[in-house]
Parts: C-alpha cells; sequence; structure tokens
C-alpha cells in the first residue's frame, strides 16, 4: 500500500513555539528593566495608576484561567482579594510579621482555605456554582466583621509604624530622593510588577504544559476532554487553588498599598469580581492576551471617565454588552482573527521531515 | 472477551432507550450496530464510553466491571470512541486535538507521542490540516478527526458512530480501506452505521437495535435475511 510506504519516510516531531527565542526573551527583559526603572522618572500619579492597572490586570489574568480555560466561571474571588487583605491585616498589625512576608503568607494560607471551599462548591454546576462562589464571599465578609481586632464592620488602617516598615523604602528615599509616602508607592510598584510577571509568567507556563493543553481542551469542549482521558476534577481544582493563591497575594498587596481596610471593601463584588470579568470579556476570554488589552482599556475608562459616577458604570455595562453582542471573542479577537498575531505562544506545531534513509 | 455487556438498561423518564442489552465484543473483533433512527444505538455508545450511567445492569472492559467507572478512566484502560455530531476543540490545531487524547489517553509527553500523532494524521488523510485550526474543518473532515483523535488515545475498542455518511463512492471505500489496517492492528471495532454496504465489508458479526432492543446478532449476511430486519431497514438501504 504507498500509504504505509509514504509513512516510513517522513518523521514527525513536536515544537512548542517562540518563533525566536532569544529575541524573545531580550525583549521581555528589556520591557521588565524598564518598567523596573520607571520610578525613577515617573510622577507618582502615573505610579499610583500603573499599581492600579497592574493588580487589576493581575486578577484578570487569573479570573481567565479559572472562567475561560478551566471553565469555573466564578463570581465570588472577592473571597480571596479580601481574605488576603485581612491576611496582610492579621499578619503585620497582630503577629508583627513583615508586609512582604504577609504577602507570601496570604498566599499560601488562601490555597489552604480555597481547597475545603473547593469541596463545597465544586458540587455545585453552572449557574450554581457561579451564586455558590458569591455566597461564600459573602460568608468570609460577615465572619471578617465579626474579627473585633481587626474593626469589624468598620474596619481598620495600618499603623505608620507597618506601612513603613516594607523592606526598600528607605533606600527608596535616600537614592531617589523622595518623601515617605512616594518611597511606599514605588516600593509598592515594584512589588506589585513582581506580581504580575509572576502571575503571567505562571499562568504562561501553566498553558505550555500539558496541563495546558488540558485546559484548552476543557475551554473548548468539557465533556470531549473528560473522554479522551483529562481527569476534569483534578485539573479544575488545581487552577482553583492556584488561582486562589495568586489573588489572595495580589489582595494584599492591594491592601498593603490602600493601607486600609473593610469588610465592605475587600469583599466587594463590584471592585473585585464584577470590573475583573468586564476586563476579561471585553478583551478577550480565553486567551493571554485578552485581559492584558481588557485591562489597558478598564484603566483608561476609569482614568478618564470615573468622575461621571453612576452614568460611567452604565457606560461599562453598554460596551461590555456591545462587545459580548458584536465581538464575542472580545477586542483581541479582531485583532488576532485578522492578523493570526500573539504575545503569548502556547501553540504546539507538528513539524514534518522526510526521513534522510528512507 | 474485551467487552462485555449485559442487561444494560436506560431510560430517560418514561421512554426506555436500552432494554436489557447483552452484547459481547470479542478482542480483535469487528461488530456492526445498525437500526432505525432513535432506537438508542448512540446511548449504548453513550452508557459504554459517554459517562451516562445506566438504570439497570453493566458492563465488562478487559475482564474488569466499569460500570461506575469514572470517564477519563474508561479512555485510559482503552475504550476510544467518535461523535455522531464531531466535538473538535475549536481553538486547538488538529494536531493538539490528537495530542489531548494521546497525551491524556495514554499519559505520555508530549514529544513521545508526537510520532505515532503524526503517523495517524497521515493515515486519515489530515496531515496537510495538521497546523490549521480545527474549527475551521469541513463537516467531513471533522469526521475523520474524530476519528484520528480516539485512534491516538491507542485503543483497545474503537466505537465508530455514523462515519460513512455523506461520503462518495471513492471516500467510503477509502474509509473501509482505512477501518481495516485499524483492524489489522488487533483493536476491535464497534461500528454503528447506516450505510450498510460499507459496514458489511469490514464487519465479522451484526446486531440488529429497534427500540431500545436487540433483536438481532449474528453473521452479517444472514441477520440482513431476516423478515424483522428487513422489513426495519425497508427504505434505508437500497
Ligand atoms: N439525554 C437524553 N434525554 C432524553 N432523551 C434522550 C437523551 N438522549 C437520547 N434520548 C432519546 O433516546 C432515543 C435514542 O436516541 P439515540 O441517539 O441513542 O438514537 P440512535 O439510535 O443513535 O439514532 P440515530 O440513528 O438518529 O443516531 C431517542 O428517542 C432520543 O430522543
Ligand atoms: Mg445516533
Amino acid at each position: 500500500m504507498d500509504d504505509a510506504a509514504a509513512r516510513s519516510t517522513q518523521s514527525f516531531r513536536i515544537e512548542t513555539a517562540v518563533g525566536s527565542p532569544r529575541a524573545t526573551a531580550v525583549a521581555v527583559l528589556i520591557i521588565l528593566l524598564a518598567l523596573m526603572l520607571l520610578p525613577t522618572f515617573a510622577g507618582r500619579n502615573l505610579i499610583q495608576d500603573l499599581i492600579f492597572l497592574f493588580y487589576m490586570l493581575a486578577l484578570a489574568q487569573c479570573w481567565n484561567l479559572l472562567a475561560g480555560y478551566a471553565g469555573l466561571i466564578s463570581v465570588g474571588q472577592q473571597a480571596f482579594v479580601g481574605l488576603g487583605g485581612y491576611l496582610l491585616f492579621a499578619l503585620t498589625l497582630i503577629a508583627g510579621l513583615n508586609p512582604l512576608l504577609a504577602i507570601l503568607l496570604a498566599g499560601l494560607v488562601s490555597a489552604l482555605i480555597a481547597l475545603p471551599t473547593a469541596l463545597i462548591v465544586f458540587r455545585l454546576r453552572g449557574a450554581y456554582f457561579a451564586i455558590g462562589t458569591w455566597v461564600v464571599a459573602e460568608v468570609y465578609r460577615l465572619v471578617f466583621a465579626q474579627v473585633k481586632p481587626l474593626g469589624g464592620g468598620t474596619g481598620t488602617s495600618l499603623t505608620p509604624s507597618v506601612t513603613s516598615s516594607v523592606p526598600g523604602i528607605e533606600w527608596v528615599k535616600t537614592l531617589l530622593d523622595v518623601r515617605a509616602p512616594a518611597a511606599r508607592d514605588i516600593v509598592s510598584y515594584w512589588v506589585a510588577l513582581a506580581l504580575l510577571a509572576g502571575t503571567l509568567a505562571a499562568v504562561y507556563f501553566i498553558l505550555r504544559s500539558r496541563r495546558g493543553l488540558a485546559l484548552g481542551a476543557i475551554r473548548d469542549h468539557e465533556a470531549a476532554a473528560a473522554g479522551l482521558g483529562v481527569d476534569i476534577y483534578r485539573i479544575k481544582l488545581a487552577v482553583y487553588v492556584a488561582t486562589a493563591a495568586m489573588t489572595g497575594m495580589i489582595g494584599a498587596l492591594i491592601y498593603l498599598q490602600k493601607a486600609r481596610i473593610s469588610p465592605d471593601a475587600a469583599f466587594s463584588v463590584l471592585d473585585w469580581t464584577a470590573y475583573v470579568i468586564f476586563i476579561v470579556v471585553i478583551g478577550g476570554i480565553g486567551t493571554m492576551e485578552g485581559p492584558v488589552i481588557g485591562a489597558i482599556v478598564f484603566y483608561l475608562l476609569q482614568r478618564y471617565l470615573a468622575d461621571f459616577g453612576a452614568s460611567y458604570l452604565i457606560l461599562l455595562g453598554t460596551l461590555g454588552i456591545v462587545i459580548m453582542l458584536f465581538a464575542p471573542r472580545g477586542l483581541w479577537g479582531l485583532v488576532a482573527d485578522r492578523y493570526d498575531l500573539t504575545l503569548f505562544p502556547t501553540r504546539r506545531r507538528l513539524i514534518i521531515r522526510d526521513r534522510e534513509d528512507g | 472477551m474485551l467487552l462485555e455487556v449485559a442487561g444494560l438498561k436506560k431510560s430517560f423518564g418514561s421512554i426506555v432507550v436500552a432494554d436489557d442489552l447483552d452484547l459481547v465484543v470479542a478482542p480483535g473483533e469487528a461488530v456492526g450496530i445498525i437500526g432505525p433512527n432513535g432506537a438508542g444505538k448512540t446511548t449504548l455508545f453513550n452508557l459504554i464510553a459517554g459517562g451516562l450511567a445506566p438504570t439497570a445492569g453493566y458492563f465488562r472492559f478487559d475482564g474488569r466491571d466499569f460500570t461506575g467507572v469514572p470517564l477519563q478512566g474508561r479512555c485510559r484502560a482503552g475504550i476510544g470512541r467518535t461523535h455522531q455530531i464531531p466535538q473538535p476543540f475549536e481553538k486547538l490545531t488538529v494536531f493538539e486535538n490528537l495530542l489531548v487524547g494521546a497525551v491524556y489517553g495514554r499519559r505520555k509527553t508530549e514529544a513521545a507521542v508526537a510520532q505515532s500523532c503524526g503517523e495517524i494524521l497521515e493515515r486519515l488523510g489530515l496531515l496537510k490540516r495538521a497546523n490549521t485550526l480545527a474549527g475551521s474543518l469541513t463537516l467531513l473532515e471533522r469526521k475523520r478527526l474524530e476519528m484520528a483523535r480516539a485512534l491516538a488515545t491507542a485503543p483497545k475498542l474503537l466505537l465508530l458512530d455514523e462515519i460513512a455518511g455523506g461520503l462518495t463512492e471513492g471516500e467510503c471505500s477509502e474509509l473501509v480501506a482505512t477501518i481495516r489496517e485499524i483492524r489489522q492492528t488487533g483493536v476491535a471495532i464497534l461500528w454503528i452505521e447506516h450505510v450498510v454496504h460499507a459496514l458489511l465489508a469490514v464487519i465479522d458479526r451484526l446486531v440488529v437495535l429497534n427500540f431500545g432492543r436487540k433483536i438481532a446478532d449474528g453473521v452479517p449476511k444472514q441477520v440482513m435475511q431476516l423478515p424483522e430486519v428487513h422489513q426495519i431497514y425497508m427504505g434505508i438501504e437500497a
């Protein structure tokens, strides 16, 4: 059979593509370095805006992995933002730990708490899962409102001794010749940059790994993925716990920067889930690029239109609906479809070669 | 026996779609299933490989009771299937679709399965489409992808659900040749098909379902002669 003959003359291998790995690595390093050095000349307003952009983008990447890939449409991620924030306050104010260490621990504890939480909410499907996650977040909010040492329902503030105990502040003050509040912002900016870079790298490497293959399959057709041997429950659980850890660390950073926490703000579904969903949906769900575009658009809207109050929210809602109707794959989808672009290549290509020896 | 279905029953509310089904498939055997629309053929596949829980009865695979085994375990044990309505991962490429089955169904690394995935794509004429998105395939290509993806899991038993519909005469004989080739590698086949002449060119045994019941099971030529089968098949196959 000539079919069989043809088979023996070709060899196949896989290439998980980055066009030119070295050029990409250099570009990534240059961007990182530029962002790291930005505070040496940027004003304080820009630094504060970028902290906001960075943590919203990091949150969006987490939610995108959760909802866009693993199909876990959670509307309760504020549970982990608030948990991380409150853990930071507890660990610094009560336990007297260093804030940076507290951020790491907040991630760890969030993961530990996500595990039993998952065992409850994973019993629910579809819309019930979404509502379940929200209810869990509300329970967390009510619980923290009872913790008197952390201010109960009205909340509390970080003491100046805590906010100034972040390593590097003195160093920034002398090196860049700025005052303490500006120096604190700059250190927070670096932490936010590190968390964002860490989140992007984590999501990217998950998507490139064999887990990523399964996540792409689950995103496109969950039942078919299960039928091909993918253990759906296990992967979803892993994603839920991992994103909880990242979200908890981001929450800790957010509240280190804000220096004031209250249950209503820390467990706000609007701030930490609705806006995040907006970012992912307008940017393009189920891609890594989508949340990047969405976060930038959201930042610009927030920056220039937030003063309009209620009409700003109506505008956000309208924009979200228009994009869902006319560009269901988001703004990135519009671009990617036309130019076959990717910023975070995860494609596995089959490379075909004729065998030399036949 | 590779597959042993015993007293399997499934009802959706008051409709019974699998009624006390018994069926065996020996290792390497090719068995065809025919029956009118709605007879419960796809449902039988969903009970064996689709995570549909039976109302009563059980089935064994490779000597083990598989009735309560989760979906991923069935695939890993060697049950591969195609879907009557193709279910590709649309935003993955054709090659990546196969990789999912090969990596998870066989518990291997991506690099270790690349060669066999390439060979399967070549055998099914999908090599040129290897690096295109599965969402852009035509219906016929999607059906071939279903088969390629199932083969990538290295099944011992391959369940095929209506893969010959809509093919030209030439394509159909190509498909028959491909399935014969697969058989020669020792894979057992359970094939639901309305295109009976394609089925008869491959199978050792023919099973007829009607209203969820098995009404015949035996040598294909003889089964086709049975009056009750004849009656059902009037007008379906010339
Ligand atoms: N999930 C379900 N809920 C309710 N009824 C169902 C379900 N799945 C299948 N059925 C019904 O069961 C019956 C058998 O369906 P099935 O798909 O198994 O038929 P089939 O023999 O594969 O038919 P076809 O030749 O058209 O593919 C049909 O009447 C169908 O409507
Ligand atoms: Mg069917």
